[in-house]
C-alpha cells in the first residue's frame, strides 16, 4: 500500500527523522498560514500517488505570499497523469548543499532486508543505478533488525567524509530501520537525503510503501489509504476475498489462481478476444465467492459472455458448480456462460451442472475459443 | 526416478484439524503418500482420518520419524510453523499458506540459511512425484509417472500444463510448485539443478510469469549448466503494466521483468518458449527426438 509524501513525512517525524517544517494545505489561506509560520522561501508540492510530479510542474519553490497564492492555484488545478491535486504540502524550502540517496527495502532473491545508499541522490538515482552501479552501495542486514554499527561504519565513512555526518547519518538510518520493521514496510526511502545550509542531514522527501499482507497487524495504517486511487470494484472484490482488476474488453473471466487467470487473459487476447477483467477467486473457494464474482462482473455493461475457467486443486469443482447454480437462482445472468471445470471433484461438479442443463468443457482452448466466439455475436 | 519426494517420504501435516488440512491429508493418503501424523497445538491425542495428531512438531518427529512437513495453517501462524520445523531439523518443508507478511519470510529465510532444511513455497501447490507421493493440494489424478520434470511459480497453471502433458502420454518425474510470493524457499535454479542431475528426468517444463527476476536467473543457469531440453510458458504477456495480478511477485516493476523480456532471455538460452500451455507437449516431443 502506497501513502502520500505528507503521510510518510509525518511517520518520519514520529520516528525522529528530521524533516523541514511544514504542513498540508487544501486552500490558499491554509497555505498562507503555514508559510507565515515556517517563513519564506517555501516549497509547494502536489500530493499525488503517481511518479513524475516534478516534471508535470507539481513542485515549486516560492519566495513571497503573492507568488505562493498564484502557484498554489496553478498546481491545485493541475491534472497529473489523470489525477487531480487535492492536497498540497507547504514546507520551508531547504537550502540544499548536497544530495544523497538512502533507502531500506527487501531483496526478494536473497530474502534479506537491504539498505541502499549513494552519495548521488535526487531524481536521477535510477539513471545512476544503470550507468554507475558502483556508486550505489547495498548493505545487507543479514537477518538483523538493528544496524550492526561495526559492520556499517566503513560504509558510512565511504559516503560521508566527516565524523559528525557519519554519526548523524547512522542515527537517522537506525530510526528509518525502526520504522521499516515496526510498520512492516516494503520500502522506506529518503530521496534526496540532504545536507542543509546549517550543515545538518535531513529528509527532503519521504516515500513509504507498506506490505499488503501485513496490514492486518497495523489497523492504524489502513486509515492512511487514499480511496481516490482505488477502484471501487477492486476494493470490494478484495474485501470479499477476490483478486480483481478491471480491463477494457467484453469477455468476463472467473478463474482460480493468479497464474491460470493470467494465462486465461493471455489466451483470450491471443485467440482474438478482449478480456473484460482479471478475476482470481483464490483457493478453497466457497460457493459464495462465485456468486460474488458473478455479481461483480455483471456490473460491467460491456460484458457479452462470461468465461469460467477452473482447474481444481485446493478449490473443489463442486463448490464452484454449487456457486454457479446458486447464482442462477438468485440473479439474472443475461449473457451466456462458458464453463470449463477440471481437477478436484470434477465428476461431481459436471454431474451437478449437466443436471441443470449447462454445458461444460474440459479443454481450456476449447472454452476460450467458444467464449471469444460468443463475445463477437 | 524423481526428485525431493518418493514412496519412502514420511510426511506430517501442520494444521491437520482445519478445513483444508484435513481434506488434503485425506487426499494425500488416498494417493499413497505416507502421511504419518498431524500437528495442531492443543489437539494432540486426537485422530483425523485415522492419522494421529500431535501437539508439536517435536512430538510428531519423535513418534513417527517423519522427514517432511506440509503446512496448511493460517498466514498469521505460518512463520512459527515453519520455524518449528527448522528448529526440529525437518529436512523438507512445504508451505501451502498464502498471504504471509514479507518480513516474516525474511526471518524464515534467515533461519533457513543457517540450517540444512529446504523450504518449498509459501503460497504454493506443493510437489508430486506421480505414482509415488504427493505433498500439497494438486489433484493427483491428472498426473502420470514418467520422465518430464515440471517447475512452476503458479498453482493452477501448473495443473493446466500437467493435464496437457498427461493427455499426450508424457508422464512426469516430479512436478514442483515454487509459489508466487516475493520470498520463496526454493527457486527455479535450485530445481533446474536437481532435474539436470536426476537420471529419471529427460526433459524439463518451466512455467513462469511476469514480475521478479527468477526467470532471468534461470535463463542464465540453463545456458551454462542445463543440457536437457527445456520448454517454457510465461503467463501475463498481455497484463497491463503496473497492475497487480494477485501474486505478490507478479508485478511489472522494471523493463526486464515483462513477459516478453523473459521469453526472449529464455529463447536466447536455448529454451523453446510457447504461446499456449497446450503447445507444450508437441514442443517437448520435438526437442526430445
Amino acid at each position: 500500500m502506497k501513502i502520500h509524501e505528507y503521510q510518510a513525512r509525518n511517520l518520519f517525524a514520529e520516528y525522529g527523522i528530521p524533516v523541514a517544517d511544514g504542513d498540508i494545505a487544501q486552500t490558499p489561506d491554509e497555505a498562507l498560514l503555514i508559510a507565515r509560520k515556517t517563513g519564506f522561501p517555501v516549497v509547494i508540492k502536489a500530493q499525488v500517488l503517481v511518479g513524475g510530479r516534478g516534471k508535470a510542474g507539481g513542485v515549486k519553490v516560492v519566495g513571497n505570499e503573492a507568488e505562493l497564492v498564484s502557484e498554489f492555484n496553478r498546481i491545485k488545478n493541475l491534472n497529473i497523469k489523470g489525477y487531480s491535486v487535492e492536497r498540497l504540502l507547504i514546507a520551508r524550502a531547504i537550502d540544499i548543499k548536497k544530495e544523497y540517496y538512502l533507502a531500506v527495502t527487501i531483496d526478494n532473491i536473497k530474502g534479506d532486508v537491504v539498505i541502499i545508499i549513494s552519495a548521488e541522490g535526487g531524481v536521477e538515482i535510477e539513471e545512476t543505478a544503470k550507468t554507475h552501479p558502483d556508486k550505489i552501495i547495498k548493505f545487507y542486514m543479514q537477518g538483523q533488525k538493528t544496524l550492526d554499527e561495526a559492520r556499517w561504519a566503513p560504509v558510512a565513512a565511504q559516503i560521508f567524509n566527516d565524523a559528525r555526518l557519519q554519526k548523524s547519518a547512522t542515527a537517522i538510518l537506525q530510526k528509518l530501520l525502526k520504522l521499516f520493521f515496526e510498520k512492516d514496510c516494503s520500502l522506506a526511502e529518503i530521496n534526496p537525503f540532504v545536507i542543509n545550509g546549517e550543515g545538518n542531514l535531513m529528509a527532503a522527501d519521504a516515500k513509504v510503501i507498506f506490505d499488503d499482507n501485513a496490514l492486518d497487524r497495523h489497523p492504524e495504517l489502513v486509515a492512511l489509504r487514499d480511496m481516490k486511487y482505488e477502484d471501487a470494484d477492486e476494493l470490494e472484490a478484495r474485501a470479499k476475498g477476490l483478486s480483481f482488476v478491471k480491463l477494457e474488453g467484453n469477455v468476463g473471466c472467473i478463474v482460480n489462481g493468479a497464474g491460470l487467470a493470467m494465462g486465461t487473459m493471455d489466451a483470450v487476447n491471443l485467440l482474438g478476444g478482449k478480456p473484460a477483467n482479471f478475476l482470481d477467486v483464490g483457493g478453497s473457494s466457497n460457493p459464495e465467492k462465485v456468486l460474488n464474482a458473478l455479481k461483480l462482473i455483471l456490473r460491467n455493461k460491456d460484458i457479452k459472455v462470461i468465461l469460467i475457467n477452473i482447474f481444481g486443486g485446493i478449490t473443489r469443482c463442486d463448490d464452484i458448480a454449487n456457486g454457479i447454480l446458486t447464482a442462477l437462482k438468485q440473479i439474472n445472468i443475461p449473457v451466456p456462460l462458458v464453463i470449463r471445470l477440471t481437477g478436484t471433484n470434477e465428476k461431481e461438479a459436471k454431474a451437478l451442472l449437466t443436471q441443470a442443463g449447462l454445458t461444460t468443457y474440459t479443454s481450456m482452448r476449447q472454452a476460450v475459443t467458444e467464449a471469444v466466439k460468443a463475445s463477437k455475436s | 526416478m524423481s526428485i525431493l519426494i518418493d514412496q519412502n517420504t514420511k510426511v506430517i501435516v501442520q494444521g491437520i484439524t482445519g478445513r483444508d488440512g484435513s481434506f488434503h491429508a485425506k487426499q494425500m493418503l488416498d494417493y499413497g503418500t505416507k502421511v504419518v501424523g498431524g500437528v495442531t497445538p492443543g489437539k494432540g491425542g486426537q485422530e483425523v482420518n485415522g492419522i494421529p495428531v500431535f501437539n508439536s512438531v517435536k512430538d510428531a518427529k519423535d513418534k513417527t520419524g517423519c522427514n517432511a512437513a506440509v503446512i496448511y495453517v493460517p498466514a498469521k501462524f505460518a512463520k512459527e510453523a515453519i520455524l518449528e520445523d527448522i528448529t526440529n531439523g525437518i529436512p523438507l518443508i512445504i508451505c501451502i499458506t498464502e498471504g504471509i507478511p514479507v518480513l516474516d519470510m525474511v526471518e524464515v529465510k534467515t533461519a533457513l540459511n543457517k540450517s540444512q532444511c529446504r523450504l518449498i513455497g509459501p503460497n504454493c501447490p506443493g510437489l508430486i512425484s506421480p505414482g509415488k507421493a504427493k505433498i500439497g493440494i494438486m489433484p493427483g489424478h491428472i498426473h502420470k509417472a514418467g520422465d518430464i520434470g515440471v517447475i512452476s511459480r503458479s498453482g493452477t497453471l501448473t495443473y493446466e500444463v500437467v493435464f496437457n502433458l498427461t493427455a499426450h502420454d508424457m508422464g512426469q518425474s516430479t512436478c514442483v510448485g515454487l509459489g508466487g510470493d516475493p520470498i520463496i524457499g526454493t527457486r527455479f535454479v535450485d530445481v533446474l539443478k536437481m532435474f539436470q542431475d536426476d537420471p529419471g528426468t529427460r526433459g524439463i517444463v518451466m512455467v513462469g510469469e511476469i514480475g521478479g527476476g527468477d526467470e532471468q536467473l534461470a535463463a542464465d543457469y540453463i545456458k551454462k549448466h542445463v543440457t536437457k531440453p527445456v520448454v517454457s510458458f510465461i503467463a501475463g504477456r498481455t497484463a497491463p503494466a503496473g497492475k497487480r495480478m494477485g501474486h505478490a511477485g507478479a508485478i511489472i516493476s522494471s523493463g526486464d521483468s515483462t513477459a516478453e523480456a523473459k521469453m526472449q532471455m529464455l529463447r536466447d538460452a536455448g529454451v523453446t518458449v510457447v504461446d499456449f500451455p497446450d503447445e507444450i507437449p508437441q514442443a517437448l516431443a520435438a526437442r526430445l527426438k
